[in-house]
């Protein structure tokens, strides 16, 4: 029951949001539209900024914070637009030599026949094989809800923090529900969201996140000095290695996933 | 015919296989030759990896690698153990993909082909492990990759540890890539969810069975969002061509030609 609790905080309304974030931790942050190939997707918003006056890139996923931002910001489910804006900026993060620093927070990728037709897929595949390869730090952050895929292609990253209440799944808990148990009231999907493990704790103990980030949403700017004294030591500590082992680094923090039987190994 | 002659010698001539498609009968035998297609209304038989790979390279070629790994219920998940042992005892696999070295047309290449009998050939750490073990290998030895991808997606049983492999599978892809190295993927029926987003479309040129299911989202997933009827193409390897993101649709009986050609033109001139 702690991860369907976990699940609601992590998706109530007036929990602050991508923008939030970035209004608060980057000096003079500066926004930067569109993915020079289709649209601007508003579901992810990014640009360059400062943070303790080292330059970055910053890309988070916004949901909105009223009906109507929500329906501007498709609340907060990207499409293949939204992740090649963010890949473009990655690029361009790379190229001047500046860390990136993602805020996550969706349900998932937006699954609509416009965004299936324009390659939603090959959108996601292609920002996760570029991060895994990215020359610069990409430090990223699950602020709310880390939906599946449409998550990890902001998240394949040198270090991942994961806020307390926020949740990080393969599928949602409801789509899990439904699969199984053919229907997704809310006993089901209580039981889905424990069976996945999704929590906060849950990712720290994986070694899925490397951090769990304690909430002050009563004091927002506290909690957010914090966590940008957090990044920023972060950012030193990556932005000490050379690129090789800053790539090895990326390399070998998600080689160590899988958890299997092995019979007969050869060395 | 030659490449069938030792599954022909093992098929009884008798067998009768009714087409999912068409209701058609035909023998075993019939349905082999032709490439497990069906000779009346030309559906595709999904095929075993074993069926590929048998149909795909030079006779006697395939050496196995990366075998011996086996996937356990590390978080309890309810029912899938259940699902593995059934897997494995109708399978007889250890696991939804095979991975291995070959030869096409004496060009040798390191191959992975996922068996959509084994669990919907859905991801989990072992599918991920083979297939990260492969892309490591060939990098290693110089070898270009080929892929037939089938897959129902990351597989939840294994929670966040499935996403993870995603990610851990486009890094040794990007190595292999930044090595110069060749990997062509074929889209086979059907390629969805987390595989669609990671390693079946991060091909250096993508290939696609006739009317092979590609997507991300379920169809009843996007319909439901969407509030309209879908094309009765949607998310077909047509629909995928027609939107720029196959390279080319390829026939079952040319496909061994296809790739043969691709690994001669990729091999390096000094």
């Amino acid at each position: 029951m702690v991860s369907y609790e976990k699940l609601k905080t992590a998706r109530k309304n007036g929990r602050p949001t991508g923008a939030a974030y970035v209004k608060e931790i980057f000096e003079l942050p500066l926004e930067l539209h569109g993915d020079r190939r289709f649209g601007d997707d508003l579901a992810i918003m990014g640009g360059v900024g400062f943070i303790d006056k080292r330059p970055v890139t910053f890309i988070a996923m916004e949901k909105g914070t009223d009906l109507q931002s929500r329906m501007a910001r498709n609340f907060g489910c990207p499409k293949p637009e939204g992740y090649r804006k963010a890949l473009r900026l990655m690029k361009q993060a790379e190229k001047f030599h500046r860390p990136v620093i993602c805020f996550v927070d969706t349900l998932g990728a937006y699954p609509g026949a416009d965004a299936e037709e324009r390659g939603q897929g090959q959108a996601i595949a292609e920002n996760i094989m570029e991060m895994m390869g990215l020359r610069t730090p990409v430090v990223s952050v699950v602020i709310g809800e880390g939906g599946s895929g449409g998550a990890l292609a902001l998240a394949s990253a040198n270090k991942v923090f994961i806020l307390e209440n926020a949740v990080y799944s393969v599928i949602s808990p409801e789509g899990c529900a439904s699969i199984l148990w053919k229907e997704s009231n809310p006993e089901n999907v209580a039981k889905a969201a424990d069976c996945l493990h999704i929590t906060a704790d849950d990712m720290q103990a994986f070694g899925v996140a490397e951090d769990v980030i304690p909430e002050n949403f009563e004091n927002f700017p506290v909690m957010c000095r914090a966590m940008k004294a957090q990044l920023s030591a972060a950012l030193d500590e990556l932005c000490g290695l050379s690129e090789e082992e800053l790539l090895a680094q990326r390399y070998r923090r998600f080689r160590k996933f899988g958890n299997f039987e092995e019979k007969n190994r050869r060395s | 015919m030659g490449l069938f002659n030792d599954v022909l010698q093992k098929v009884s001539g008798s067998a009768k296989i009714t087409c999912k498609k068409c209701g058609h009968e035909d023998t075993e035998y019939n349905l082999v030759k032709n490439f497990y297609i069906c000779p009346n209304c030309g559906f595709y038989y999904r095929l075993g990896a074993r069926d590929r790979i048998r149909l795909t390279v030079d006779k006697k070629s395939f050496h196995e690698l990366c075998t011996g790994l086996t996937s356990k219920n590390f978080l309890e998940f309810p029912g899938y153990q259940e699902k593995l042992d059934k897997a494995r005892s109708t399978t007889k696999e250890e696991e939804a993909v095979v991975c291995g070295t070959a030869e096409i047309d004496g060009n040798a290449c390191a191959v992975f082909v996922m068996d959509s009998k084994f669990m919907m050939a859905s991801m989990g750490s072992v599918v991920g492990e083979k297939i990260t073990r492969l892309f490591e290998y060939a990098t290693e030895n110089g070898l270009p990759v080929i892929g037939f991808t089938a897959s129902g997606g990351a597989r939840m049983q294994e929670g966040i540890i499935s996403l993870m492999q995603m990610a851990k599978v486009s890094g040794a892809v990007k190595n292999h890539s930044n090595a110069g190295l060749l990997y062509v993927t074929v889209l086979t029926d059907p390629t969805t969810g987390g595989v669609t987003a990671s390693f079946a479309m991060q091909g250096d040129i993508i290939l696609a069975e006739p009317r092979a299911l590609v997507g991300f989202a379920g169809r009843r997933v996007v319909e439901q969002t969407t509030k309209s009827q879908l094309p009765d193409n949607f998310q077909s390897a047509e629909f995928l061509l027609e939107h720029g993101f196959v390279d080319a649709i390829v026939q079952r009986s040319e496909l061994r030609d296809t790739l043969s050609e691709l690994l001669i033109i990729h091999k390096r001139s000094v």
